[in-house]
């Protein structure tokens, strides 16, 4: 169990809803579930993932908080919105199935090998260098996330289509040194700084 | 009508359904003149076009037909049909009020005796059976239509059809001439039950009652029973007429829901409930009833009505919020698509036909009142001092069924009766 983890569960409790009002995104919505199974039923990775939203809403209030923060589920919503629009009280699922992935990675307790989590976190390293996406770099280390031999398989299955991309002038082989970056680099990593300063001040973060 | 007369001692009762004819009725007998105005060319409203009533399950015309007997005895009561308010002003115990009557083009000469119905040609879609069925344009509204006339349709006005539904009536009764008329009155109270209408079901998008044949509503589910009905009282798929007995019950279709209406219709539980029992009177030991609920609500003494629903053994209840219904092409059969949230399981359940439990909505939108009333978030009518001499009748106040109606019916009569007396009290 990492400190932040330890430290939040010693301030909950047991109450583990309130821990998610508190410090989940749009954590607050969660008790107006009424159970109704509209999210579950409209959600189309339902069969395939452990808890469909509404059951990880009444796991919360149940209590069942390692259940809930180590889970896979909540990694695997691709943000399609179906839950959001069915919802008859308009709980905002999408936000809060994100909200719940991103406070699992900040304690540290989220699934390790789960490939959404691991892509985030290829992402965010990615674009918070220069500000810029790299989309070589980025789909490359997505290739070679689960070693070498996987990665030149990977690579070239997709040759083609890098090569396409290229062709058409939306991918540029030049980014493999260097690459494109905002204009103030150093201003964006400043910015960046402050915003996990406040962050932390408000939920531990594990590790820090 | 511009015989009608009218005083500051004067009731107007709006809404000619159980509710409406209830408080005129109520009012009348205590010796109070009432008049009552129907949009319809007929009073009853939405009881006359249901089976049978919960909880006793006796049939709707019966009742009615008590209450029409009162007040066809009463000389207090004037009713008139096919007529709307189309402006009040002033405060209580003194509004003038516009009323404007619609032509029937058949005056009080008619003895139903049906002969126009049988000379014309032309059709056009029921009102009275939800568009399920098409009716002449010479017709009687319903059977047990009260007053028993025929009408004329605005649309055959001018075509040959018409003549000839004026050159087969014997009793001089068709005038195709008649015109719209208008005439303002002086009343001192006025009681509104306009009650209510079924939630638009082709807004539930992921429903497809617009898209899908044998997808259907709870009031169009009512209409298939009755012997004169649309299917001729049969419990039949729309897309092929095959009996359906293997029903689908979508329970808070368009209700507790944020994106239709927020508000629990209160009656859908009890609804369907009853029509289970429908297809048991049908179907005997061979159906099939699948209610897909969220919470069963049947209020207070009606349940042992659910418990007995309960014990019946063909009749299942799943705990879901269906998600979204697709059509079989080959069968025609709905497929519910869902999660049963009593262990997570999910479904994709067939059905022969799908009843949607559609929620109830007030029949007149709140800007659409001739003055200006308070009515609370879901639109219906609040008791407010603000309202003055305005008083709700049944549901135009609430999601109700009939008894509780006909209770807030009586209760709207005697506010009424006290605007009269104050205002009689002070002319001395
Ligand atoms: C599927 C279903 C089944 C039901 N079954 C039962 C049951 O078994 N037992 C039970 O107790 N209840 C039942 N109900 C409830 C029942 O229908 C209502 O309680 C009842 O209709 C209320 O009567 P009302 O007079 O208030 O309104 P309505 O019946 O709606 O009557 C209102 C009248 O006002 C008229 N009107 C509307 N607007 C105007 C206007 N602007 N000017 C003049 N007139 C106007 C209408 O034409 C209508 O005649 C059921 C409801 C549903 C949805
Ligand atoms: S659709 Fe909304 S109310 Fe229904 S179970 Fe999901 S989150 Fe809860
Ligand atoms: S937004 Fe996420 S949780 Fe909601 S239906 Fe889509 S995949 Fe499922
Ligand atoms: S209008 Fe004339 S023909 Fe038609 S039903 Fe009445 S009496 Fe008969
Ligand atoms: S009465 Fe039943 S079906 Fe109707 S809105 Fe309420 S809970 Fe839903």
């Amino acid at each position: 169990m990492t400190d932040a983890n330890q430290q939040m569960v010693e301030q909950y409790r047991n109450n583990f809803l309130r821990e998610v009002e508190d410090n989940v995104e749009e954590g607050g919505w969660v008790k107006m579930c009424m159970q109704c199974g509209v999210c579950s039923g409209s959600c189309p990775l339902g069969p395939h993932w452990d808890h469909p939203p509404q059951e990880l809403f009444m796991m919360i209030r149940a209590g069942k908080r390692d259940e809930v923060l180590q889970s896979s589920s909540m990694w695997m919503c691709t943000s399609c919105y179906n839950c959001i629009v069915r919802c008859p009280r308009e709980l905002p699922i999408t936000h809060i199935m994100h909200g719940l992935a991103h406070y699992a990675k900040r304690l540290g307790i989220a699934p390790k090998n789960q490939p959404t989590h691991k892509f985030a976190q290829l992402f965010w390293n990615n674009l918070t260098k220069t500000g810029r996406v790299n989309e070589l770099k980025l789909g490359l280390a997505l290739y070679f996330m689960n070693g070498i031999s996987e990665g030149i398989k990977t690579s070239l299955k997709m040759k083609d289509v890098g090569l396409g991309m290229m062709m058409t002038k939306r991918l540029s082989p030049m980014e493999l040194i260097g690459g494109h970056k905002c204009k103030d680099t150093s201003g964006l990593q400043a910015i960046l700084k402050k915003a996990e300063e406040l962050e932390a001040a408000r939920i531990p973060v594990a590790g820090k | 009508m511009s015989d009608v007369i009218a005083t500051n001692q004067t009731i107007l009762v709006v809404g000619g359904g159980i509710s409406g004819v209830t408080a005129a009725i109520e009012a009348a007998e205590c010796g109070k003149q009432v008049i009552l105005v129907e949009k319809n060319p007929s009073l009853g409203g939405r009881v006359s076009q249901l089976y049978k009533y919960f909880p006793k399950l006796c049939f709707p015309s019966c009742g009615m037909e008590i209450n029409l007997r009162r007040a066809k005895a009463n000389r207090n009561l004037t009713v008139l049909t096919m007529t709307e308010v189309s402006a009040v002003n002033g405060e209580s115990g003194n509004y003038s009020v516009t009323l404007k009557t619609s032509p029937r083009y058949v005056n009080e000469n008619c003895t139903a005796c049906g002969e126009c119905e049988k000379a014309v040609e032309a059709e056009f879609a029921s009102e009275y059976d939800y568009g399920m069925k098409k009716r002449k344009g010479a017709y009687l509204p319903f059977n047990m239509a009260y007053p028993q006339r025929y009408v004329i349709d605005p649309n055959m006005i001018g075509t040959d059809d018409a003549q000839k539904a004026k050159d087969a009536c014997k009793y001089d009764a068709i005038d195709l001439d008649m015109q719209e008329s208008e005439t303002t009155l002086t009343v001192g109270a006025v009681i509104w039950a306009t009650g209510w209408q079924p939630y638009d079901a082709d807004k539930i998008q992921p429903y497809g009652h617009d898209r899908y044949d044998n997808v259907v509503t709870s009031v169009e589910f009512e209409r298939m029973l009755d012997p004169f009905g649309p299917t001729g009282g049969k419990i039949v798929r729309p897309s092929d007429g095959k009996e359906a007995k293997d029903v689908a019950f979508i329970q808070c279709a368009g209700s507790r829901d944020r994106n239709h209406l927020k508000h629990c219709s209160r009656i859908c539980c009890m609804a369907t409930l009853k029509q289970t029992t429908y297809l048991r009177e049908k179907y005997e030991d061979d159906f099939k009833a699948s209610v897909y609920y969220i919470d069963i609500r049947a209020i207070d003494r009606i349940d042992d009505f659910y418990q007995n629903v309960q014990a019946d053994e063909n009749v299942t209840f799943i705990k879901s919020k269906v998600a979204s219904i697709t059509e079989d092409k080959d069968t025609g059969n709905p497929i519910l698509h869902g999660v049963n949230t009593e262990g997570y399981h999910r479904y994709s359940n067939p059905h022969d036909l799908v009843v949607l439990a559609v929620g109830m909505e007030p029949s007149v939108a709140k800007s659409d009142f001739p003055i200006d009333v308070v009515v609370n978030d879901n639109g219906f009518i609040e008791a407010d001092e603000k309202n003055g001499g305005i008083f709700a009748a049944g549901c135009s106040s609430d999601a109700l069924d009939v008894n509780r109606a006909v209770q807030s019916a009586t209760a709207s009569a005697l506010r009424a009766i006290q605007v009269i007396n104050r205002v009689a009290g002070t002319e001395g």
